[in-house]
C-alpha cells in the first residue's frame, strides 16, 4: 500500500514520475522494450511497430483534440501529407531518412496550420465536419496529381543508415520505438508548462482563457501544428515501414480509428493516447485470432472484415456509454486499488 | 454553349436535390428536437433500403406492403437507438454524441455486410420507366418518379409538423426544454418522437436512392453529401434543407457533367468550406449568442 | 472629469486608474449603458451597485473587452484601451472575475492558478517539448511564487492539488480569486464575489479582499448585491440603474441619495430604508 510520497522540493513535485516504484517501474519498462525485439517473432515486430506508429499519431491528435477540444477528423489525411513528403523525398532526393521524417512532419504542420485558421470563426462540430472536407481534398489531391503517382501512389527503398538497408520489422523497431518515446515524452512535457495549460484552458472555456490574455487564434494554431507536426512524423515512418503510399493509404476511416482510439484510452491523458492506440491496433489481431479458432473454417474468415467494423462501432459506443474517460480512468481506479488496499476508500 | 444540355443537367440535378432535400429533413428534425449530429444518417438510409429489399425479393411481398415494412421497421430501429445510445450521452459534450452516431455508422454497416454481404444489389422494379420530357428535356424516369415521391413525402412532413399536436411539441421542445416540460409535454417521449420519424423518412428516402442507384454497403457515403447539405441550409432550418438540397444537387450535377464523375464530390466539399468561412451557421441557421 | 446628467458630489482624482468616459453599448435597440461615467482612484475600491438589469456585467464585459461599446471610452492609466483586444487587457494588468465561476474544470486548482500568470511568462512551444532550460525554471519560480504568496495568502493549500470541479462553492469562488491575483493586476474586477456565501464565507472573503489592497496594492472594482459587505469595504460606490449612473460617492453619501432608495423600492418609505441601512452597516463593522 503506498501511504503518501513526500516530496521536499517543488521540482520534485512536478516531476513526471515522483515515487520510487514507478522509477523502477519505468527502468523495467526500458529492459523489456530493448528485450522484446531479440525475442519476438517477425509478426509480433511488425504489430509493435504499427503499434508505435499509431501511438505517435494518437498522441499527436489527443493533443488537439483531447487537451485543446478541437474535434479533428484530419488526422490521416495529415499523415497522409507526412507519408508522401517521405516517399517523394526518398525517391527523388535520396536524402537522409531522418532528415525526409523531419520534412514529412513540416509538410503536414503546415496542412495543418492551413486547416487551422478557420479555427476562430468556425467551432466545435462544424469545425469538424470542416477537417472532414479538408480530408477529402486532400485525398483529391493525392488522387490526381502527377507528383504523388496519381492512383496507383508511389513505393519506395528502404532507409538507409550508413548503408544498412532498414528493410525489416527489426531494424525499423529502432527508429520506429525510439521517435515514439520521444514524441510521447515532449507531449508529456508540453502540458507542465503554460503552452499545455493554455491549450486545457481554449478547451474548458476559451472566454476565461481570453480574459486570462491568452491569445485564442495563436494558440489554436498552435495546437494543429503541432498536432499535424505529430501526424506528419507518423506518416513518413509508415511510408517507411509499409513502403508503398497510395491515396487509399489514409482514408477517412483512419482519422476515424484514431479519434476512436483517443475516446477508447481517455481523451486529455497521455497515457490515454498509447492504451487507445494500443487496444485499437491489438483489437483487430485479437479477433482474428478468434475467428481462426471458430469451427468453419475459411468460411468465417469473410466475416472478419464486418465482425471488426461492428466491433470497432461497438467499441466506441461502448466506451462513451459506459465508460467515457476511457481505458486511462480504468488504469487509475486499478492503481488506486493498489494503493489503498487493503482498505476500500 | 448548349443550353439544353445545361437545362437537362440542371434538372436533373434539381430532381435529385429534391432526394438531398428529404433526407436533410429526415437530419434536421433530429437535430432541432434533440440537437444531435446524426452522422449516421446515410446508414439510416441504408437500413431502409436494405429492409425493404428483404421484404420486397427476399419474401416476394407486394411492393407497397415491403415499403411499409421497411418504413416501420427502421423507425422502430431509430426508437432502439434513441433508447440505448442516444438517451444515456444526453448532456454529455457533442463531440462525444457526434462520436456515438460515428460508431452507429460503423455497427450498421458491418451488420449489413454480415447478413447481406458487401455486394452491391438492385431492387425489384417498382418505378414507371417510361421516359420523362420536360419539353426537350430528357429526365431519367427513375429520378423524376423518386423526386416526386420526396416532394410529396416533404409536404406531408411539413403540414403534419405545423398543425398536429406532435409536431407543435417538437417545436417546443426543440426551442426550450425547460419550458416544454413545464407546460407538460413529455420531453422523453418527444425525443423518441423525432428520431423514430426521421428514421422513417430517412427510410424512404434509402429506398429512392435505393431504386434509383441499387444498394452496397456504401451506400452511407450518400450521408457525408447530406451533411453538406445541412451546413449549408442550417442544421436546424427546414427551410435551409429544402433549399441546400436543391442548390447541392445543382451543384453535383453541374459538376458531375462538366468536370467529370470524380468532381462531384469535391465540388460538394468545397461548397462546404465556402459555407463556413461566410456564413458559418448556413443560409438559414440560427446563431445562438454565448451569453457571457 | 466626463460631464453626467445627474447630481455628482464626487470628483474623481487627476489619476483615476481605470476610467470610463460617456460610455454607451447598444444591442440592436436595446441600450444596455447609457452615458456612463466614473473614474477608479489607485489603491481604491470601488463598487458598482444597481438592481438587477442595471448594466453592471454588461459594463464588466465592455471594460474586458468583449462588447465594443457603440460611443464612450475605456481607459486604462491614462491610455485608451477601448478598442484593444481582450486577451491584450490582461497583460496591462487587468484582471477579473465572473459571475457564473469560470474555472477551468479539467485541470486542478495549481494548474488554474498558474495559468493566471500566462501573460507573464515567456515559455515557447519549443522549450517546453523539451522541458530544458527556461521552461524548466519559469515553472519552478512560478510554482514557489504561487505557493508562497497566493495559495497561502488565500489559504487554499489543502486544496491545491485537487480537481476544482469536485470544489464546494465556496473554494472554488476562493481559487478563481487565486487565480486572478497570478495575473499580477493593477486591477481587480470582481463580478459579485460573495454571491451564494454564507456569513462565514462572505467575511472571509470581505477579509481577503481588504488584505488584497493593503498588502498588494491592488485596486478593487467588485460589482456585488450584498450592501453591508458594499458599504463596509468600499471607498466609492457607482449606482447604475437602466444602464445610467444615477448616482456615485462615498457609502454614506450614496445611502442617502432618493433616487438609489427610489431606484431599488419604487416609491417606499425612504426614511425605514435609510435606518435599515445604518442599522445592518453598523452591525456589520462591529
Amino acid at each position: 500500500m503506498r501511504i503518501g510520497t513526500l516530496k521536499q522540493s517543488y521540482t520534485a513535485d512536478a516531476a513526471l514520475f515522483d515515487s520510487r516504484t514507478q522509477k523502477v517501474w519505468l527502468v523495467v519498462g526500458a529492459a523489456l522494450l530493448v528485450l522484446f525485439p531479440f525475442i519476438a517473432s517477425d509478426y509480433w515486430l511488425y504489430l509493435a511497430c504499427l503499434v508505435a506508429i499509431n501511438v505517435a499519431s494518437a498522441t499527436g491528435l489527443n493533443i488537439l483534440t483531447g487537451y485543446t477540444g478541437l474535434v479533428s477528423l484530419g488526422q490521416a489525411a495529415f499523415m497522409g501529407l507526412g507519408a508522401y513528403t517521405v516517399a517523394i523525398m526518398q525517391t527523388r532526393l535520396g536524402t537522409p531518412f531522418l532528415f525526409n521524417i523531419a520534412a514529412g512532419g513540416i509538410v503536414a504542420m503546415l496542412g495543418g496550420l492551413v486547416v487551422g485558421i478557420p479555427s476562430l470563426r468556425v467551432k466545435g462540430l462544424y469545425l469538424a465536419i470542416a477537417t472532414i472536407a479538408a480530408s477529402f481534398i486532400a485525398h483529391f489531391l493525392f488522387a490526381n496529381l502527377k507528383l504523388t503517382g496519381g492512383t496507383s501512389g508511389l513505393s519506395l527503398p528502404p532507409a538507409q543508415f550508413f548503408g544498412l538497408p532498414l528493410d525489416t520489422s527489426f531494424r525499423l523497431y529502432w527508429v520506429i520505438v525510439p521517435v515514439m518515446l520521444l514524441m510521447v515524452l515532449g507531449a508529456a512535457n508540453l502540458f507542465r508548462t503554460r503552452v499545455g495549460r493554455a491549450f486545457i484552458a481554449i478547451r474548458d472555456r476559451d472566454i476565461s482563457a481570453e480574459v486570462l490574455g491568452i491569445p485564442l487564434l495563436r494558440y489554436k494554431l498552435l495546437s494543429f501544428g503541432l498536432s499535424s507536426f505529430y501526424a506528419g512524423v507518423a506518416g513518413g515512418l509508415w511510408a517507411y515501414f509499409f513502403r508503398v503510399v497510395t491515396p487509399e493509404s489514409f482514408p477517412l476511416l483512419m482519422s476515424i480509428f484514431f479519434l476512436a482510439a483517443i475516446i477508447v484510452g481517455g481523451m486529455g491523458t497521455i497515457l490515454g493516447g498509447i492504451f487507445g492506440a494500443v487496444f485499437m491496433t491489438m483489437v483487430p489481431e485479437l479477433l482474428k485470432l478468434v475467428v481462426d479458432l471458430l469451427p468453419g473454417g475459411v468460411e468465417m474468415t469473410v466475416f472478419l472484415s464486418p465482425v471488426r467494423t461492428v466491433v470497432f462501432g461497438l467499441l466506441i459506443v461502448g466506451f462513451l456509454v459506459f465508460e467515457p474517460h476511457g481505458l486511462a480512468e480504468v488504469w487509475r481506479r486499478i492503481r488506486r486499488f493498489f494503493h489503498l488496499w487493503p482498505f476500500r476508500n | 454553349m448548349d443550353w439544353a444540355y445545361l437545362f437537362e443537367i440542371a434538372l436533373t440535378g434539381i430532381a435529385g436535390g429534391g432526394i438531398y432535400a428529404l433526407a436533410a429533413l429526415a437530419f434536421v428534425l433530429v437535430y432541432k428536437a434533440t440537437r444531435v449530429v446524426n452522422i449516421a444518417i446515410g446508414e439510416m438510409l441504408m437500413a431502409g433500403a436494405y429492409l425493404f429489399f428483404t421484404f420486397a425479393a427476399s419474401f416476394s411481398l407486394p411492393i407497397w406492403l415491403a415499403a411499409l415494412g421497411s418504413v416501420i421497421g427502421t423507425g422502430l430501429l431509430g426508437a432502439v437507438i434513441e433508447r440505448t445510445v442516444i438517451r444515456p450521452l444526453l448532456g454529455e459534450p457533442p463531440i462525444s454524441v457526434f462520436m456515438v452516431t460515428v460508431g452507429l455508422a460503423s455497427i450498421l454497416v458491418g451488420l449489413v455486410e454480415i447478413i447481406w454481404t458487401a455486394d452491391q444489389r438492385r431492387l425489384p422494379e417498382f418505378l414507371p420507366n417510361a421516359p420523362v420530357m420536360i419539353g426537350d428535356a430528357f429526365l431519367a424516369p427513375k429520378i423524376a418518379y423518386g423526386a416526386s415521391i420526396a416532394v410529396v413525402l416533404i409536404g406531408m412532413v411539413l403540414l403534419l409538423f405545423r398543425f398536429w399536436r406532435g409536431g407543435v411539441a417538437l417545436r417546443a421542445t426543440a426551442s426550450d426544454q425547460a419550458a416544454a416540460y413545464s407546460m407538460g409535454i413529455n420531453v422523453p417521449r418527444v425525443f423518441s418522437l423525432a428520431w423514430v420519424a426521421s428514421a422513417m423518412i430517412a427510410a424512404v428516402a434509402g429506398v429512392i436512392v435505393g431504386a434509383i442507384g441499387g444498394i452496397s454497403s456504401s451506400m452511407g457515403v450518400f450521408g457525408l453529401s447530406v451533411l453538406v447539405v445541412v451546413i449549408v441550409g442550417g442544421l436546424d432550418s427546414v427551410l435551409g434543407a429544402l433549399v441546400g438540397g436543391l442548390f447541392i444537387g445543382l451543384v453535383e450535377a453541374l459538376a458531375g457533367a462538366y468536370l467529370g464523375g470524380e468532381y462531384k464530390l469535391l465540388a460538394t466539399f468545397i461548397v462546404l468550406v465556402l459555407v463556413l468561412m461566410v456564413r458559418p451557421y448556413g443560409l438559414f441557421g440560427t446563431h445562438e449568442i454565448e451569453r457571457l | 472629469m466626463p460631464d453626467e446628467p445627474h447630481r455628482d458630489d464626487f470628483c474623481a482624482p487627476a489619476a483615476s486608474v481605470l476610467q470610463v468616459d460617456a460610455l454607451t453599448l447598444a444591442f440592436g435597440g436595446v441600450k444596455a449603458l447609457t452615458n456612463v461615467g466614473f473614474g477608479v482612484a489607485p489603491g481604491s475600491i470601488t463598487a458598482v451597485i444597481g438592481p438587477n438589469g442595471a448594466g453592471k456585467t454588461s459594463l464588466f464585459n465592455t471594460i474586458s473587452g468583449f462588447y465594443k461599446p457603440t460611443q464612450g471610452r475605456v481607459l486604462f492609466e491614462g491610455e485608451d484601451i477601448t478598442h484593444l483586444p481582450a486577451p491584450k487587457r490582461a497583460a496591462l494588468g487587468l484582471a477579473r472575475s465572473f459571475q457564473n465561476i469560470a474555472l477551468f474544470r479539467g485541470m486542478t486548482v495549481l494548474d488554474n492558478i498558474k495559468l493566471g500568470r500566462h501573460t507573464h511568462l515567456k515559455t515557447n512551444v519549443f522549450d517546453a517539448l523539451f522541458y530544458l532550460g527556461r521552461a524548466r525554471r519559469e515553472e519552478a519560480e512560478l510554482r514557489r511564487d504561487v505557493e508562497e504568496r497566493i495559495i497561502d495568502f488565500l489559504e487554499i493549500d489543502h486544496i491545491r492539488h485537487a480537481s476544482v470541479a469536485a470544489l464546494p462553492y465556496g473554494l472554488q469562488k476562493r481559487v478563481e480569486m487565486a487565480r486572478a491575483l497570478a495575473m499580477q493586476p493593477k486591477v481587480l474586477m470582481l463580478d459579485e464575489p460573495v454571491a451564494g456565501m454564507n456569513r462565514e464565507e462572505t467575511e472571509d472573503m470581505a477579509r481577503f479582499i481588504l488584505d488584497v489592497r493593503r498588502e498588494w496594492g491592488i485596486t478593487v472594482l467588485m460589482v456585488e448585491h450584498d450592501m453591508g459587505m458594499v458599504m463596509d469595504l468600499s471607498d466609492h460606490v457607482v449606482v447604475l440603474n437602466f444602464g445610467q449612473v444615477i448616482a456615485q460617492g462615498t457609502p454614506a453619501q450614496v445611502q442617502a441619495d432618493p433616487e438609489v432608495i427610489r431606484a431599488y423600492l419604487g416609491a417606499g418609505d425612504v426614511g425605514e430604508l435609510r435606518r435599515r441601512l445604518r442599522g445592518e452597516s453598523m452591525a456589520g463593522a462591529a
